[in-house]
C-alpha cells in the first residue's frame, strides 16, 4: 500500500488548497447571488411578461437547461474570443455558473410564487397596493418559504459543481487539487483532501441551512407555538371556508 | 324604488343615525365569466354611514359585487363611484379610461375590505399586518402608525396580541386582527364578505360586536352576511341578492316582516328554520 497520512495531513492545511477552498466558497456565493437575481426575474417574465418577454425567459431556460454546464464555461470562456468577447478565467466562471444556475432557479422561484395563496393577492391589493409593492412586501417574502429548502440544495450542488470551472483554469478546490497532485505526485491524497474539502464545505453549508430553515418557518411551524384551540378552529374554519 | 324613497325608508337604523350624501353609487353594472352572467344590471346607492346588509344564497353574486366595488374584478359594463372615485376609470372629455395598476391601488386605499379567510399576512405579526400599509405605502411615520394600530388592537379587543403571528390566533381574533388591518387605512367605506362564516359560533359574536361598534361610530359598511340579527341590530338596509340581480331592498323591519319578493320569502324562511 502507497497511502501515505503524512502527505494527506500536510495537503489538507497547504497553502494552495486553503485559497482553492476559499475561492470555491466565493466564487459558489457570488454566482449563487447573481444566479437567483437572474432567475426572479427570469421566472417575473415567464409569470407576468408580454409574450416577447415570456419567449425570450422561456428561451433562456431552455438553453442553459438544456446544455452541459461544462460546455457553457468552455464557449464562455475559449469561444467567445473568437467574437471579440474577451473575458477572464474569474469573469467567465461566474457568468457561466450564474447563468446556468439562473435558469435552473428560474422554475424554483416560479413554483414558490404559484404556492402563495391567492387570498394574500386579494388582501393586498385590497389595502392598495401596487403590483411591485404586493410583489416585494407580501408574495415574495411568503414564496421565500417555499424556495429556501430547493435553493439550499441547489446551492449545495452549486458548492460542487465549480469543480467544473477548474477546465478553464480557475484556481479552486479541484485546480489545487490538480496542481498539487503534479508536485509530487501524490493523485490519491491530492484528490481525497479536496474530497474532504468539499464534504467540510457542503457540511457546514447543511448547519447554515437548517437555521434559515428555522428562521423562515418561524411565523409558520410549531415554534409559534399554536396552542390547540387556535389549531382546531383554524382547521374547522379552513374546512367550512372551503375554496375562496 | 327611486333614491328619495331610499332616504325614507321607515324604521331604518337612518332614524338615528345622521345620514351622510351618497358615497357609493353602483349603477347597471355588468359581471361575466366566461357565458357565465354574475351580475346583471346592478344598481345601489349607498350613503355616507349607512350600514347596508346583503344576503342570497350561494352564488348569487354578493362576493362579486362587492370585489368589483373594491375593483379586485374589473366590471363588464355600468359605473361605480366609491369614496369619491370613478372606480377602475379615469374620465377625460366624457370618455372613460381604464386605470392603470398603480392608479387603481390609489383608489383602493379609501376601500377597506374584510374576507372571509381573513387572508391575514402569515409572515409577520399581528402589529406588522396592521402597520404594513401605512408604513410602506402611505410612507406614514412607523412610530406613530405603531400607536395608531394599538389603538385599533384595543378598539378591537386584542390589546395584548400585537406580536403574536396570526397562526397563533383563533379564527375569530384573526378576523379582528383583519378589521383593524383595514381601518388602519382610514377607509371611507368598509366591505365585508362573509366575515363570520368560516368561523365557529362561539366566536361569531366578537367579530359582529367589533362591526356594530364601528357601525355606530358612523362608519359606512357594505355586509355580506346570513347573520339576521346583526341585520336587524344594525343595518339601514337590507338587500336580497338572486341570479346576479337585487331583488328585495328594504328596511330592516320590512325585509323580515313584510318582503315583496317571493324570493325573499324562500330564502328568510330557509335561514330561520336552519
Ligand atoms: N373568478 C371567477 N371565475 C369564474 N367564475 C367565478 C369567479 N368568481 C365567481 N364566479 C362565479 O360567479 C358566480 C357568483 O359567485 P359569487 O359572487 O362568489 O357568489 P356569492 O358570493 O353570492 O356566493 C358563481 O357562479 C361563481 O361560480
Ligand atoms: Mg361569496
Amino acid at each position: 500500500m502507497n497511502w501515505s497520512w503524512d502527505f494527506f495531513f500536510a495537503y489538507l492545511t497547504n497553502g494552495l488548497m486553503l485559497r482553492g477552498a476559499w475561492t470555491t466558497i466565493w466564487l459558489s456565493v457570488i454566482s449563487m447571488i447573481i444566479g437567483l437575481g437572474l432567475g426572479v426575474v427570469a421566472a417575473m417574465m415567464k409569470m407576468y411578461g408580454s409574450r416577447a418577454l415570456r419567449w425570450i425567459a422561456e428561451f433562456y431556460i431552455w438553453l442553459f437547461r438544456g446544455t452541459p454546464i461544462l460546455i457553457q464555461l468552455v464557449i464562455i470562456y475559449t469561444g467567445l474570443p473568437q467574437l471579440g468577447i474577451r473575458l477572464t478565467v474569474i469573469e467567465s466562471a461566474i457568468i457561466g455558473l450564474a447563468l446556468n444556475e439562473g435558469a435552473y432557479l428560474a422554475e424554483v422561484i416560479r413554483s414558490g410564487i404559484m404556492s402563495v395563496d391567492k387570498g394574500q393577492t386579494d388582501a393586498s391589493r385590497a389595502v392598495g397596493m401596487t403590483w411591485r409593492q404586493r410583489m416585494w412586501l407580501v408574495i415574495l417574502p411568503q414564496a421565500t418559504r417555499t424556495i429556501i429548502p430547493p435553493l439550499g440544495n441547489q446551492f449545495n450542488g452549486m458548492l460542487k459543481t465549480t469543480s467544473l470551472a477548474s477546465v478553464i483554469s480557475m484556481e479552486e478546490l479541484m485546480r489545487s487539487a490538480q496542481m498539487l497532485a503534479q508536485i509530487e505526485f501524490r493523485v490519491l491524497e491530492s484528490y481525497t483532501v479536496a474530497a474532504v474539502w468539499y464534504l467540510v464545505l457542503v457540511s457546514i453549508w447543511g448547519l447554515i441551512q437548517m437555521r434559515i430553515e428555522a428562521h423562515y418557518e418561524k411565523p409558520f411551524g410549531p415554534a409559534a407555538a399554536v396552542s390547540p384551540e387556535a389549531r382546531r378552529d383554524l382547521e374547522k374554519a379552513l374546512e367550512k371556508a372551503g375554496p375562496a | 324604488m327611486t333614491q328619495q324613497d331610499k332616504q325614507l325608508v321607515p324604521g331604518g337604523k337612518a332614524a338615528d343615525r345622521m345620514l351622510g350624501p351618497p358615497i357609493v353609487m353602483i349603477e347597471k353594472v355588468c359581471k361575466s365569466f366566461g357565458e357565465n352572467h354574475v351580475l346583471r344590471d346592478v344598481s345601489l346607492t349607498v350613503r355616507q354611514g349607512e350600514v347596508v346588509v346583503i344576503c342570497g344564497r350561494s352564488g348569487s353574486g354578493k362576493s362579486t359585487l362587492l370585489r368589483c366595488i373594491d375593483q379586485l374584478e374589473t366590471i363588464d359594463g355600468g359605473t361605480i363611484r366609491a369614496a369619491g372615485h370613478l372606480m377602475g376609470f379615469r374620465e377625460r372629455n366624457g370618455k372613460r379610461q381604464p386605470l392603470r395598476d398603480a392608479e387603481i391601488a390609489v383608489q383602493q386605499r379609501d376601500l377597506g375590505m374584510v374576507f372571509q379567510n381573513f387572508n391575514l399576512f402569515p409572515h409577520i405579526s399581528v402589529i406588522e399586518n396592521i402597520t404594513l400599509a401605512p408604513v410602506r405605502i402611505l410612507k406614514r411615520k412607523r412610530a406613530e402608525v405603531r400607536e395608531e394600530a394599538r389603538e385599533l388592537l384595543k378598539r378591537v379587543g386584542l390589546p395584548d396580541k400585537e406580536n403574536a403571528y396570526p397562526r397563533q390566533l383563533s379564527g375569530g381574533q384573526q378576523q379582528r386582527v383583519a378589521i383593524a388591518r383595514a381601518l388602519a387605512m382610514k377607509p371611507k367605506v368598509m366591505l365585508f364578505d362573509e366575515p363570520t362564516s368560516a368561523l365557529d359560533p362561539e366566536m361569531i359574536s366578537e367579530v359582529l360586536d367589533v362591526m356594530t361598534g364601528l357601525s355606530e361610530q358612523g362608519m359606512t359598511m357594505i355586509v355580506v352576511t346570513h347573520e339576521m340579527g346583526f341585520a336587524r341590530a344594525a343595518a339601514d338596509r337590507v338587500i336580497l341578492m338572486h341570479d346576479g340581480g337585487i331583488v328585495e331592498e328594504a328596511a330592516p323591519e320590512k325585509f323580515f316582516g313584510n318582503p315583496e319578493s317571493e324570493h325573499t320569502r324562500l330564502f328568510l324562511s330557509k335561514i330561520l328554520h336552519h
